[in-house]
């Protein structure tokens, strides 16, 4: 029995969902192998071989796979999973863009973002926007699965010493070419990753009052995190909806700021270890959640939080 | 997709002289856009799982159109209305309650409808391959379909069927621009946006800020109703209908049990610092 993860990484460094993702892969009960593939990923690809509990790690450095553009590297991941039981993936935006594509090539069905595995051929996942939990088997011979990462603690980054074999396949489907991209640019750690995520919803009336948030996530070193209300009324971006259809989050610390706890958004934070929850509708499901509710106005409430820290 | 001039040139009988009789012309590309269309619970309804833990309960509640298949629809037909797509084929895959569905997108302006129909719900794997049927017969130029749907969740059937077509994906998309025999795609990715440019014929799946999709109008519900549906079953397209999972259970999340609510923003900041000592 073998696993391998695909590693999430930007060519220069290993990103901590391929910890969570190792963790569920070793759940599985085998071996567990990384595929670092990109373009100048050595060091992804040592940083993958420190990894706790990792046998070997595979190194595909090359042009075609250095956007992870998932005509080429689900060629490459098809190919090597071929000699593999198991193939995992975080479900992170590249993991969910690529696996299925390989999952296909294999001829073999997808298990989408697992929260836990019961045995190796049963995992549990989130439906219906987290409202329901389904135990699902495999009927397939190979799993391809995509893991949930709050869901999995993350292994240790270091304390492995696993060897780094070179992939020489290259695998150019020749119909895709990345043109650009535009991360956000931030001092604020990134959402998936803080350990302190304070989020505005509808309540916040409109994008400029999210100032008073970035006030205080300044303070505490936080992420700033939005509702899929705040997101569909033009607030702010989608890529800072917390939520089943966007990001999934499992901070020390959630603070939910004007947000009424709609199921869609309560599955995309409901993992944090402490939550904090000011609204002024007493009544709000968000409360239901809380550790820590205070049923106040977002605009006195906000600035009084950022006045005491 | 060919950059070529159509022009039907028919001879009327009784005049010496030739004349185009097939209109409309079209001169530069015809594109056909097929769209991928889910029946699925209202968003607005809470599902839960039944007692026994079998199924899901989907008695009496709402059906709708899967939210991201409506963008996905809005989409298409705005490329038709900008003059970039010449026809919209919306297709779906499920018993005949899904042609309800078929008829929302053609209420939205899809041209004719297509379901492939099949008895209860079938897995993304197979749903893609009878896509890929469909594909094969209708030659779309650009397939859009949403990124998921919101009953299984699973955010797979684009990318498996780009894999099994062979055909380029932007997936999550917040933005497509048809350019020459390519479309850029713009979309949106964990940190910010990616574009990419895809050969096509190729598949897009819509991310919720595509656009904003339209309210049918009640004269374009009626009009719906005479647009053509043709139905094919998966034995037509050579597909076989097969499992990959066994759902063993359903239950509901874990519940989180409420804290305690505080009087004020003093008393919040003591808690966090000494109660649960998350901040310092």
């Amino acid at each position: 029995m073998s696993t391998l993860v695909l590693a999430e990484h930007d060519n220069a460094t290993l990103k901590p969902a391929t910890l969570n993702a190792v963790a569920a892969a070793q759940a599985l009960g085998a071996d567990v192998d990384i595929l670092v593939a990109g373009e100048g990923c050595s060091p992804a690809a040592e940083a993958a071989a420190s990894v706790a509990g990792v046998g070997k790690v595979l190194c595909a450095d090359n042009a075609v796979y250095g956007h992870q553009l998932a005509e080429n590297v689900s060629l490459l991941v098809a190919d090597l999973g071929a000699g593999y039981d198991n193939v995992v993936a975080p479900a992170t935006t590249s993991g969910k863009n690529i696996m299925p594509r390989v999952a296909a090539l294999l001829d073999v069905g997808q298990i989408s973002d697992i929260i836990s595995v019961e045995s190796a051929d049963t995992f549990k996942r989130p439906i219906y926007a987290g409202n329901v939990i389904a135990t699902v088997q495999s009927m397939d011979a190979k799993k391809v699965i995509t893991v949930r990462t709050t869901a999995f603690d993350a292994v240790a980054a270091e304390g492995g010493s696993a060897s780094v074999e070179a992939v020489d396949a290259v695998h150019d489907a020749g119909i895709s070419s990345f043109v650009g991209e535009e991360m956000a640019v931030s001092d604020r750690p990134e959402l998936t990753s803080a350990s302190i995520v304070i989020s505005g919803g509808r309540g916040m009336q409109n994008g400029e009052n999210f100032a008073m948030l970035e006030s205080v996530a300044d303070k505490l070193g936080a992420a700033v995190g939005a509702s899929r209300a705040a997101v569909d009324a033009g607030f702010v971006p989608n890529d800072m909806q917390v939520g089943q259809t966007g990001k999934i989050v499992a901070p020390d610390l959630y603070i939910a700021v004007g947000i009424s706890g709609a199921i869609q958004h309560l599955a995309g934070m409901k993992d944090s270890k402490v939550i904090v929850a000011i609204n002024k509708d007493e009544d709000a499901p968000i409360f239901q959640v809380a550790d820590y509710g205070l049923v106040a106005d977002l605009f006195n409430a906000v600035p009084e939080l950022d006045a005491s820290l | 997709m060919p950059l070529t001039c159509v022009i039907d040139v028919g001879m009327i009988p009784g005049r010496y002289t030739y004349l185009p009789i097939n209109s409309p012309l079209i001169c530069g590309e015809s594109m056909k856009v097929l769209v991928a269309v889910k029946r699925v619970v209202d968003y607005n309804v809470k599902v839960r799982a039944k007692a026994d833990g079998s199924d899901v309960d989907l008695n009496n509640v709402k059906m709708a159109i899967n939210p991201f298949c409506e963008i996905a629809v809005e989409e298409a037909v705005r490329l038709k209305e900008a003059g970039t797509a010449t026809e919209v084929v919306a297709v779906s895959i499920g018993d005949k309650a899904c042609q309800e569905q078929i008829r929302t997108a053609l209420a939205l302006g899809a041209d004719r409808g297509i379901q492939v129909e099949t008895e209860g719900g079938v897995e993304p794997l197979v749903v893609a391959k009878l896509l890929k049927g469909v594909i094969e017969k209708e030659q779309p130029q650009l397939v859009i379909l949403g990124k998921q749907s919101i009953d299984g969740d699973n955010n797979q059937t684009g990318q498996m069927l780009g894999a099994l077509t062979n055909m380029a994906q932007g997936t999550f998309a917040s933005e497509v621009a048809i350019d020459g025999d390519k479309v850029n795609v713009t979309r949106e990715v964990d940190g910010g946006l990616q574009t990419v440019s895809l050969n096509l014929p190729a598949i897009v799946t819509t991310d919720l800020r595509l656009n904003e999709p339209r309210y049918a109008s009640l004269p374009n519900i009626m009009k719906a109703k005479k647009k053509p549906l043709d139905v094919h079953t998966p034995a037509d397209l050579g597909v076989e209908v097969k499992a990959h999972l066994t759902t063993l259970k359903v239950e509901p999340p874990a519940e989180r049990q409420a804290g305690s609510m505080v009087e004020s923003v003093e008393q919040l900041a003591d808690k966090l610092k000494d109660e649960a000592k998350v901040i310092s």
